[in-house]
């Protein structure tokens, strides 16, 4: 494990000299009771087998460990890319509508009411009589409708889906998690092994029966299934990682310190021990996003998912599907705008995880 | 050894019967029933068809029946839907379809994934490195259905080399792009999991050992740095089951194939209860005895697992 971080000296080098060394309190004691900058301990991204050497490496690391990672993260080209695409089509899906209304006055479930017409899916850049046009640079789909509008308000629900289902997960799983390892005993054991059946079960398949069996009338009612779905069985990695985080934190000075000035339990568990296991909550809440969001595609595409009116990359390409022979744009579209946001939020995430915790790198 | 296998089924058990009595539990609980469609029954009917099927009786001794048949009889009951099919001949009649497009696409996987991984390992930082692991990122991040569609654009209505769809055994053309849909994944997987494992081992002391005897690379590589290296890959053999029966159920769905998957999204849409359940029973027996399988295979591989 050594070897390996030493192997990037100019990670080494870019570290400021050390503000807080464990001997000296004082500092990290403030981090840890104000609730402004609780994020700032210095403990973090502690891998559960190598706490001594990581303790070692906290002497140098300081309090300077998130602009340290951030200037990690800036030198990843591939990270950066992900970064920026991953803004770029959030910005576009939730700005993008409005603004091809007020430009060309069209809504995403604008129907042209001209049924001259027999075909209503142009190709890409092509107007109603086949010109070159600017209207729909992404064409139409089988009812007329602008596929760009489609794509981006699809990409809100599909980025919407992701993020709350992935806050449900971090939620449930790190409260989980935190309990379960602080306490530890038989309560740990027990909820560890409901855990590890959970773990167990084809979660996708008893999915695919909840959706079916408690289909909605409404889309709205279907897409809050959906996430009920979607994270009440993404938070079990989130547990196993944090309950890891916290065993190799619980038996450190600052946790004893605070027991020895009568902070309670919970306290503990949530303002001193939650805060540090930060880095890799974050690194593995990066990586769930685009595991729900396929998930979500997957569901969706299958047909239990998001429903018409409504629209995900997934339910549009579940339609492109149907007409891949005539119309291949339908599909080709809304699949390479999602293939590319999570190819984008993958690289991020790796990035933040070797940013975040250079012990954990694979490289 | 024994104990650990012993205790490993103690705890498969339970949540077999966790399984089912989700499923049950949900089916039951939701609003409506397989007769509640459009077509509505006359009332006599339907009370006649309800106690065929024993609905009629209380919630407690439709499921002590449902369970006592399944585990005592190994008889999930038949199907609402297909009349006369017992849900024992469906599942068995498509599950040679779905398994074979899935073990073939686990092989394909492992025959691409590991060359590959660890190629990257032993040119690690390289352009090699660097291009085959965005590959893998790809290869992760388009979902299969998306994927499969795009194959068939290509290969089959543009240049005709191989059929677009339908089953047609095993032996025959029509298997190669549903297994190579289904395989991307697994291969990217696999191959950054090979590449992570091989970078460990390559720096631990005994391939040192192995390259200051004067070992051909080859040998270095092949006979003592796979074994290691590829321990991540079978640990991950458990989780790419659950993942392959997945798969299995869009690229079914994709492929027109009639496997098991196909089988469950029609019982799923049609609510035809004993075929749910079925399937869903199946399914989560075939993966946990697999995940116990392949558990014992990795206490016998690896020497420093220990199982207490």
């Amino acid at each position: 494990m050594n070897e390996k971080s030493s192997q990037n000296p100019d990670d080494r080098q870019s570290i400021e000299p050390a503000l807080n060394p464990l001997g000296e309190p004082s500092g990290w004691a403030e981090t840890h009771h104000d609730p402004d900058v609780i994020a700032l301990g210095p403990e973090m991204a502690v891998a559960e087998a190598d706490v001594r050497s990581a303790e070692d490496r906290e002497f140098v690391r300081g309090s300077s460990l998130w602009r340290d990672a951030w200037r990690r993260l800036l030198k990843n080209k591939l990270a950066v890319f992900g970064l920026i695409v991953v803004i770029a089509i959030t910005l576009a899906s939730f700005a993008g509508p409005t603004i091809i209304k007020a430009t060309l006055g069209i809504t995403p479930d604008f129907i042209p009411s001209n049924d001259v017409k027999l075909i209503k899916s142009f190709p890409p850049f092509t107007g109603v009589n086949g010109e070159f046009s600017w209207a729909h640079p992404m064409g139409t789909d089988n009812a007329g409708r602008d596929q760009l509008g489609r794509v981006l308000q699809g990409g809100q629900i599909s980025l919407f889906v992701g993020i709350i289902a992935t806050l449900v997960s971090l939620l449930i799983g790190v409260s989980y998690g935190a309990v379960a390892g602080y306490v530890g005993g038989r309560l740990d054991n027990l909820m560890m092994r409901l855990v590890d059946v959970l773990y167990s079960l084809p979660y996708v398949i008893l999915v695919i029966v909840l959706l079916s069996m408690f289909r909605s009338q409404t889309a709205r009612g279907q897409l809050i299934l959906l996430f009920v779905a979607l994270g009440s069985v993404s938070w079990l990695t989130m547990a196993r990682i944090v309950r890891g985080q916290v065993l190799s934190l619980k038996n450190q000075e600052f946790v004893l310190a605070a027991r020895a000035t009568g902070v309670s339990t919970l306290r503990i568990i949530f303002r001193h021990l939650v805060p540090n296991t930060l880095g890799p909550v974050i690194v593995y809440a990066t990586l769930t996003i685009p595991q729900v969001m396929l998930t979500e595609a997957f569901l969706s595409f299958l047909g239990f998912g998001v429903q018409a009116p409504l629209a995900s990359w997934g339910s549009l390409a579940s339609d492109g599907v149907q007409n891949i022979a005539i119309f291949p744009w339908q599909l080709i579209f809304p699949g390479v705008t999602m293939a590319l946001t999570l190819f984008s939020l993958n690289f991020l995430g790796d990035g933040l995880r070797d940013a975040l915790d250079p012990q954990m790198r694979t490289d | 050894m024994l104990r650990f296998i012993v205790k490993r089924l103690l705890i498969t058990i339970p949540t077999i019967l966790v399984v089912i009595t989700i499923t049950w539990g949900l089916i039951r609980l939701a609003p409506g029933n397989f007769y509640s469609g459009e077509k509505r029954l006359p009332a006599a009917i339907e009370k006649n068809i309800r106690e065929k099927y024993g609905l009629d009786k209380p919630w407690y001794q439709q499921y002590g029946r449902t369970m006592w048949n399944i585990l005592g009889h190994h008889d999930f009951g038949t199907s609402l839907k297909y009349q006369g099919q017992s849900v024992n001949m469906i599942i068995w009649r498509s599950l040679p379809v779905s398994a074979s497009v899935g073990i073939l696409a686990y092989f394909l996987a492992l025959a691409i994934g590991i060359p590959a991984g660890s190629f990257a390992a032993l040119k690690q930082n390289s352009k090699w490195d660097y291009s085959s692991m965005a590959i893998t990122m790809l290869g992760i991040s388009i979902p299969n259905f998306v994927l499969g569609p795009i194959l068939v654009l290509v290969f089959a209505l543009s240049l005709y080399w191989l059929p677009p769809s339908r089953w047609d055994g095993l032996l025959s053309r029509n298997i190669i792009l549903p297994v190579v849909t289904l395989s991307a994944v697994y291969m990217a997987y696999i191959a950054r999991l090979t590449r992570a494992g091989m970078l460990e081992v390559l720096r631990s002391d005994y391939i040192r050992t192995a390259r200051a005897k004067g070992l051909r690379e080859r040998d270095v590589v092949i006979r003592h740095a796979l074994r290691g290296g590829l321990m991540p890959v079978v640990s991950y053999t458990g989780p790419a089951l659950a993942f392959l029966l997945t798969g299995t159920v869009v690229i079914e769905k994709i492929f027109a194939l009639p496997g098991l998957g196909n089988y469950f999204i029609q019982a799923s849409l049609n609510r035809d209860e004993p075929l749910i359940i079925g399937i869903v029973a199946f399914i989560a027996i075939t993966l946990l005895l697999m995940n116990l399988l392949v558990d014992i295979a990795y206490a016998f591989l690896d020497p420093r697992v220990r199982y207490h």
